[in-house]
């Protein structure tokens, strides 16, 4: 951090401190021959099948079956059309972001002060607490799926967004309690135990010293709760029929008497990629730490 | 860094514990519940103790799932994997063109489960796809809703698409950790290439190829949406992997107490597997300290 050149003892320093230190910029990790063509290849393998989902989206119903036309040769914008105006269609994404979002706001509430106690503190049962929240991340949900639809409909639930946000939370609070606490243990005690001294109250502490500083930290294991519980479709499936119903689960309802109408259901898909793709390239560093739950 | 010993720090962990045993621990007591009793319908229940897991464990139709399963994860490891570090050996240090390969690489994982179904239930259909369309062309006779073959290999490379990009993003972010002296005293110590990855690179990767490992195991062993939407489990029951067959009992036929039973079999393997993840876990973390 301290500028060793502009101190007055700098001088004094041996020389090839500096000159090794620009010797390293010459190798860093050493990429094989023809890094780029692999690199276009894997690229090519991982985008034709969307630019397939895209390429049908954009065409006629009569195109798609009749041609085979690797672009579409009549343009049309008629299947996100449909989407964009028929409530029954629009009200899936509706539906989804609302309760992905209150799974998220829930999750992060409850998981920051977890996070924080488990990152600072040890406390009786803290590492069977720590393992226990785990495998409700690697819970299958098939295992859960029956369970939680005989509970939300006991307690009348059933088919509500609040009952899907909180079935969700069964792997997402796990999640955020382990991605936070990955980036709170990389901020110094120090900054803690100062702010107590000069008077500050958990309270004030927690939300005006310390949230600003893991800033990067809620955004990330908000970005991945958000993820999740948008890409899950057993769960949020199984727990609603109409008020609630999730885009993914009306996608599977594209087929009628005249078959499948697949330049729908492309522009249906291709539409539920849009919210990941927006923000990818904020969380771009961040996807490897976020998928391995706050380590790496 | 040194923790202190704060028993109020539970009042902290205290929302999370009741909301997740909310959505956790009831509704696996249901399941509990159920795998010791059977039914006659209209809510009557009697006690059956251990029959259900006596019946699964000797029903063929668990140990086939399971046998399938573990072919399939085993597969999709042994392809991902070493693909996943080839791909993160190969890609740009820095600059542009590492965001360029990031930000593209990280689009399949952020796909919806049934859409990457969806895609490659496209993808590969013989009339409509560029798949199987190309391979029709070909010659080559593939049709994944009637052959077996085709369905495994179609299901593979939809997973293999999926996350492979997980894998090399883990191993991109190990190599990027190891400092530069190291190439450096290989360079000087005349190391081959092969030399260099496998005392360098594969040793400082271990800890994030055992997360990896890990995690492309779990996720898999639980793997439900994707080959559900592609091939419905078919043909036959050719891809009906563990939760395809659970969420078929417990939710098609209502068969209440040997789902249960599964159910709880299946979570005792998958506790078994976290154990050893969380145990890798702290590893990493005393390591990282």
């Amino acid at each position: 951090m301290t500028d060793t050149t502009s101190a007055p003892g700098a001088t004094s320093l041996p020389g090839d401190v500096t000159a090794s230190g620009s010797a390293v910029k010459t190798r860093k990790f050493p990429r094989p021959k023809g890094s780029a063509i692999v690199m276009g290849l894997y690229l090519l393998f991982l985008l034709l099948p969307i630019y397939w989902l895209l390429n049908m989206s954009l065409k006629t119903n009569t195109e798609i079956l009749n041609e085979f036309t690797l672009w579409p040769r009549n343009l049309t914008l008629a299947n996100y059309a449909t989407i964009l105006t028929d409530p029954a269609w629009y009200m899936g994404y509706v539906n989804s972001l609302i309760y992905v979002v209150m799974n998220t706001a829930i999750s992060l509430a409850v998981a920051l002060p977890a996070a924080y106690a488990f990152s600072r503190y040890h406390f009786m049962g803290d590492k069977h607490l720590f393992f226990w929240l785990l495998t409700n991340r690697m819970a299958p949900p098939a295992v859960f799926a029956l369970p939680f639809f005989q509970l939300y409909s006991s307690v009348g639930l059933f088919d509500t967004h609040i009952a899907v946000a909180l079935a969700h939370c069964l792997f997402n609070v796990p999640l955020a309690v382990w991605i936070l606490e990955g980036f709170m243990r990389g901020v110094p005690k120090e900054i803690d135990e100062t702010a107590y001294i000069d008077g500050y109250s958990f309270g004030a502490f927690f939300v005006k010293i310390f949230m600003p500083l893991i800033a990067s930290g809620i955004g990330v294991a908000a970005f991945f709760c958000f993820m999740f519980s948008w890409v899950e479709l057993l769960l949020s499936r199984t727990l609603t029929t109409v008020d609630a119903k999730p885009i993914a689960a009306i996608m599977t309802r594209t087929q009628g008497a005249s078959g499948i109408d697949w330049g729908v259901l492309a522009a249906a898909g291709i539409l539920t990629i849009v919210p990941g793709a927006l923000v990818i390239y904020f969380v771009r560093n961040y996807i490897a730490k976020g998928f391995a739950l706050g380590r790496v | 860094m040194e923790k202190t010993v704060n028993q109020k720090a539970w009042f902290l962990v205290l929302p999370v514990l009741v909301l997740v045993a909310f959505s956790a621990v009831i509704p696996l007591m249901t399941v509990v519940n159920y795998s010791v009793q059977d039914t006659f319908g209209q809510n009557q229940f009697f006690w059956a103790g251990l029959e259900w897991f006596e019946e699964m464990l000797r029903s063929d139709r668990m140990w086939d799932a399971l046998g399938r399963q573990l072919m399939f994860s085993g597969i999709i490891l042994a392809i991902e994997i070493p693909l996943g570090i080839f791909v993160a050996l190969n890609m740009p240090k820095s600059g542009f063109w590492a965001s360029f390969c990031l930000v593209l690489m990280s689009l399949p994982l952020l796909i919806p489960w049934n859409v990457v179904g969806t895609i490659w239930q496209i993808f590969g259909r013989v009339d409509i796809g560029l798949l199987g369309y190309t391979l029709d062309a070909l010659g080559v006779n593939y049709n994944y809703t009637q052959d077996t073959i085709a369905a495994w290999i179609t299901i593979i490379v939809m997973d293999v698409w999926h996350w492979t990009s997980l894998v090399a993003l883990l191993a991109y972010a190990g190599l990027k950790s190891i400092p530069d002296a190291y190439y450096q005293a290989a360079k000087i110590d005349q190391a081959s290439r092969w030399k260099v990855f496998r005392y360098i690179e594969l040793p400082k990767m271990m800890g994030v190829l055992m997360i990896a490992i890990l995690l492309r195991f779990m996720d898999s062993f639980m793997i439900y949406t994707e080959p559900f939407v592609v091939t419905g489990g078919g043909p036959g029951n050719a891809t009906t992997l563990l939760s395809i067959d659970l969420v078929k009992m417990a939710l098609g036929q209502f068969d209440l107490g040997p789902a249960a039973a599964f159910s709880l079999m299946y979570f005792l393997v998958i506790l078994l597997i976290s154990w050893v993840f969380y145990t890798v876990m702290v590893n990493l973390d005393k390591k990282g300290m």
